[in-house]
């Protein structure tokens, strides 16, 4: 049986410098490189001051996602102030482009994802 | 907010009909719309064919691709389609660019541009509700209404657009450290795990009650030198009396707020008590009262 792929949302956080711009430089160009679809967004923060409902349109559908991004506490609560909370069966992953090495954040994103040549 | 501004999403089209875009070309291209404000969608053929290509109640998208057949067909759940397609075979990174921004100037779409005059730095607090106990130091004690509670009676962020820029001061005196500012530096306050340094909650609430009856400043000094080796420097009264005070004389410098207004708030405490309760059934009332 086939799994539907992990949805991936990675965050620029392009309103402030938060986020080491090697790791999240070298995040992008990882998934760039990758077979998989993924939806990027400028920053989550200005998103979910907006209450921007394509946040919901990511996390609501049922299937797994996995956000690059930071802190997962601050993703955690930024989303639920979006009017999107997120579900609590562990379907969504969090990672930390902060404080976690990028090749270990590209690695979990694209885990289960087919090679580009594939 | 600028809840008005829906971000320009650029899909970046490699689904059926279309080349895949070389990966340089996709790097470059999606970073460079990123630092611009835009969302971008990377739709490979396997996603194109499960998924389509939708947009949400008619928020402005535009398709690029090097099309090779017939371009895909969009869905528009909201029935108000606001879609501008671009063929942009052959182009270089920039001249794509230039493309989306002229695609932009033709759907009237509007844009939160970091970094470019008039933008809006989205700096707000951001409440861990596994944390907050609903006591409303942070609604008392914040002047400028960012906070307001919800049908419930439960503390919310309501005005993000009041908070001030690079001033965590409520985070600071927020008993739970439940109170988060994403974009500042350090943790806790930039949603780090909390730690049992941070939480100085007991030492919060002493001095709460000293300030009834005390010097302010001589209980935060005792307090300080007690806490100095057990709590987060972060988690600071003092700070965030002082960020406090610097935005209201900016205000005031404005001309935002009158010079004799300031002169009548008392600046140098945190709310007692009695203010924060009175200030949570004032907004009760008012909210009941809409």
């Amino acid at each position: 049986m086939n799994e539907a792929p992990a949805k991936i949302l990675y965050c620029r956080c392009a309103f402030a410098q938060t986020v080491p711009e090697a790791s999240k430089n070298a995040v992008l160009e990882g998934l760039c490189e990758s077979g998989a679809s993924f939806e990027s967004v400028a920053d989550l923060c200005e998103m979910s001051a907006r209450k921007d409902p394509r946040l919901a349109g990511i996390v609501s559908d049922g299937g797994p996602v996995r956000i690059a991004a930071c802190y997962p506490r601050a993703v955690k609560w930024l989303l639920h102030h979006a009017g999107c909370p997120l579900p609590e069966d562990g379907r969504v992953e969090i990672l930390n482009m902060r404080d976690t090495p990028p090749e270990t954040v590209v690695e979990e994103l694209l885990r289960d994802t087919p090679s580009p040549a594939a | 907010m600028k809840q008005e501004l829906h971000p320009v999403q650029v899909v970046l089209y490699e689904g059926l009909g279309a080349e895949p875009w070389e990966g340089g070309r996709r790097l470059a291209v999606t970073a460079s719309l990123l630092d611009q404000g835009y969302s971008v969608l990377r739709i490979t053929p396997a996603a194109a064919e499960t998924e389509g290509l939708r947009t949400t109640d008619g928020h402005p998208l535009i398709v690029l691709g090097s099309f090779t057949g017939p371009k895909p067909e969009i869905v528009d759940d909201g029935g108000h389609l606001r879609v501008a397609t671009r063929d942009t075979a052959g182009l270089e990174a920039d001249d794509i660019l230039h493309l989306v921004a002229t695609a932009r100037d033709e759907l009237g779409a509007d844009l939160n541009r970091p970094g470019q005059p008039g933008a809006w730095k989205p700096w707000f607090p951001v409440i861990d509700y596994d944390r907050c106990t609903n006591c409303m130091q942070c609604l008392s004690f914040c002047l400028f209404d960012v906070y307001g509670v919800d049908a419930d009676k439960r503390i919310q962020v309501q005005n993000n657009d009041n908070c001030k820029t690079n001033c965590p001061a409520c985070s600071r005196v927020c008993p739970e450290v439940a109170i988060m500012f994403p974009k500042y530096v350090s943790g806790p306050i930039n949603g780090e795990e909390v730690k049992q340094e941070d939480v100085a909650r007991e030492s919060m609430k002493i001095d709460i009650s000293s300030l009834l009856g005390g010097d302010i400043y001589s209980s935060l000094r005792n307090r300080s030198e007690k806490a100095k080796s057990r709590f987060s420097k972060e988690r600071s009264p003092d700070k965030a009396l002082d960020e406090r005070k610097r935005c209201l004389v900016q205000l005031q410098q404005s001309g935002i707020i009158p010079a004799e207004v300031l002169a009548e708030l008392d600046l140098s405490s945190l709310p007692s008590p009695e203010a924060i309760q009175r200030k949570a059934r004032e907004l009760t009332a008012l909210r009941e009262a809409r």
